[in-house]
């Protein structure tokens, strides 16, 4: 940073602000995780107080562990949030690379059209999906889930990946097709490097609400086999009593995985950013 | 034998046309440069003539065969670019075999090809660094290299001296220059630099709005311009053009007068008012004012001019261009 413009005040004003936000950010994870090494009776007396050797409890991780399938759950949502995210990815890239890139008729119309979808919810069609899932039979199957998230999830992916594609050198793509590079190679090997940053940017955009989802989860894959982490989690939360230590011990659980998606996420973000920066 | 001709090329983008009427030949190892102003279309009939736009009518031929419908990569040509345009995730190495690599040639001619095309450009050393390792004119030579090693039969240069200094434009010119001497094959070469054009180009072709102003060896064009356009875009600092009335009363015509036929003389035509004067060592340009009318003068030599003073300006009449309403050139 340059030297001139970095004063200690400045410095502690900058500190501090985002250190408060990241406070305000980890407050909630931080109550779930301490709560969830407590017992039940310590949990409603000091909800904010750290477990002590008295209030120490894994009854929570215990219920968790031995009611349900935790690790199926689990699996299941990575299934789900990673091929979700995949075809988003490379269905998206390809979407935005022929829009930005091909001059067609209605090029702008289909550009328009396909982010219509950033502005209508999905959950409006949740009737007609449940026909269409149950005239196909993809009830209860994975696949119906990472079908509804893939759609849910292109309409941005396509508005913010071509808007980045356009800045891809035309040059480039041109050198590669006179050095006979197919239009595929050059997708892959050209521009999607290019664009990782804004890749990874629409990945993390999409993981957090397809792994937080209750909606499609209950109504598409109710089903055992297929239950989602936060569809198994309801269990302990029933109308009249809530197994406050399983909730928030299957929640910090659930809070992992996502975390380590989003470390390898912002890892390429950052990186992408820095590379562009020093060429 | 003919490198390359466009007959009667027209491009159009939607409403708007870009080309219009194009007829050019090239022969074999010739040089040619098309140049005009931003925006005249001439990178646009390049990218036609390496297959990256289509023509909307007329024919594309480079060597004995219409390439019309064929793909950049099967026209026998090569092109460098004016923003490099590295493979970032190769070497250098990798950067200029690739096209090799895709035409599937041998591993063994692949090798000889980039070496040779390495020790020309003086980058046997950066082989294996990436693009960014490399500085400016040395990421232009290895667009240049990647040219090279497929043995065009046309080579394409889009702009390729736009992003230098100067210092390594001019290093770069003559490397192009001696390089087209080595190779002997036939280039095309855009800018909108009329140093470049004329330094480095066996025949000019100078662009407007899409037309062909002109075609002709440097000297022909600067000499003998068709049009105000022509006589005003080549040569530098550019013509004057003066209403000939200033000189002789009842003149409609416009006059041209190159910089460096105007002499400071006591019984010249032209009365004007100094308002500049550019000391470059070598030569003096001195900027004037005949009534409204900007000129300038192109004197070799040292020359103490004060800048407000009153001149007198003489030319030979031999030496002068003229040019009707329209621009077309006049006798």
């Amino acid at each position: 940073m340059n030297q001139a413009r970095s004063t200690p005040f400045n410095k502690a004003a900058m500190h501090g602000a985002l250190i408060l936000y990241t406070l305000i950010a980890l407050f909630p994870v931080f109550v779930i995780l301490i709560n969830s090494f407590k017992t039940r009776r310590a949990i409603f007396r000091e909800p904010l107080s750290l477990p002590d050797a008295d209030s120490f409890s894994l009854i929570g991780y215990q219920t968790v562990l031995k009611q349900g399938d935790f690790f199926l759950y689990l699996q299941n949502s990575m299934i789900v949030t990673v091929a979700s995210l995949f075809f988003v990815l490379l269905f998206g890239a390809m979407a935005a690379f022929a829009l930005s890139e091909y001059r067609f008729r209605g090029n702008m119309w289909m550009g328009l059209y396909l982010a219509l979808g950033i502005m209508i919810p999905i959950r409006i069609g949740t009737v007609a999906i449940l026909d269409m899932m149950v005239a196909t039979g993809l009830v209860n199957t994975l696949w119906a889930l990472i079908l509804v998230y893939t759609a849910q999830g292109l309409p941005l992916a396509v508005f913010i990946l071509s808007e980045f594609m356009r800045q891809v050198s035309d040059d480039l793509k041109n050198a590669g097709r006179i050095d006979g590079l197919s239009e595929y190679t050059i997708f892959f090997r050209l521009v999607l490097p290019l664009v990782r940053p804004a890749m990874a940017t629409v990945a993390v955009f999409n993981m957090i609400p397809i792994w937080n989802d209750l909606w499609f989860p209950l109504i598409l894959a109710p089903g055992e086999e297929t239950k989602t982490l936060t569809l198994g989690s309801q269990v302990f939360i029933g109308q009249f009593v809530t197994d406050w230590n399983a909730v928030l011990s299957a929640l910090s659980m659930a809070i992992l995985p996502v975390l380590l998606l989003y470390v390898i996420f912002s890892r390429q973000l950052i990186r992408g950013i820095t590379s562009g920066a020093v060429k | 034998m003919t490198a390359l001709s466009l007959t009667n090329v027209n491009k159009s983008f939607g409403k708007v046309h870009v080309l219009k009427d194009i007829n050019i030949d090239v022969a074999e190892g010739e040089f040619v440069v098309f140049v005009g102003p931003s925006g005249c279309g001439k990178s646009t009939l390049l990218r036609v003539i390496a297959g990256l736009e289509d023509a909307t009518t007329g024919d594309v031929k480079i060597g004995a065969d219409v390439v019309n419908m064929s793909p950049p990569s099967k026209r026998g040509i090569a092109m460098v670019f004016q923003s490099y345009a590295l493979y970032p995730h190769l070497t250098v190495r990798g950067n200029m075999s690739l096209a090799l690599k895709q035409e599937r040639q041998p591993k063994d001619v692949i090798a000889e090809r980039v070496n040779n095309a390495a020790e020309m450009l003086n980058l046997a050393d950066y082989l294996n660094r990436y693009p960014s390792e490399l500085s400016g004119g040395q990421r232009q030579r290895v667009a240049i290299g990647r040219a090279i090693v497929r043995e065009p039969k046309l080579f394409l240069f889009d702009e390729p001296l736009s992003n230098l200094d100067a210092a390594l434009r001019m290093n770069t010119r003559i490397e192009i220059a001696n390089l087209h001497r080595k190779l002997g094959a036939a280039m095309i070469y855009v800018t909108h630099d009329q140093t470049e054009a004329m330094t480095l180009a066996d025949k000019i072709v100078v662009l407007r709005d899409g037309r062909v102003e002109q075609i002709g060896t440097p000297m022909e064009l600067y000499n003998n311009p068709a049009n105000r356009f022509v006589a005003g875009f080549l040569g530098s600092p550019s013509m004057n053009f003066l209403p000939a009335g200033l000189i002789n009363e009842g003149d409609d015509r416009t006059i041209g007068i190159r910089p460096e036929d105007l002499r400071i003389s006591e019984d010249g035509a032209l009365n004007a008012t100094v308002t500049h004067v550019e000391k470059l060592g070598g030569d003096t340009n001195i900027i004037a004012h005949v009534n409204s009318h900007q000129i300038t003068a192109r004197l070799f030599g040292q020359h103490d001019v004060e800048e407000g003073a009153g001149i007198r300006l003489g030319f030979a009449a031999e030496r002068t261009y003229h040019f009707d309403a329209s621009g077309a050139r006049l006798g």
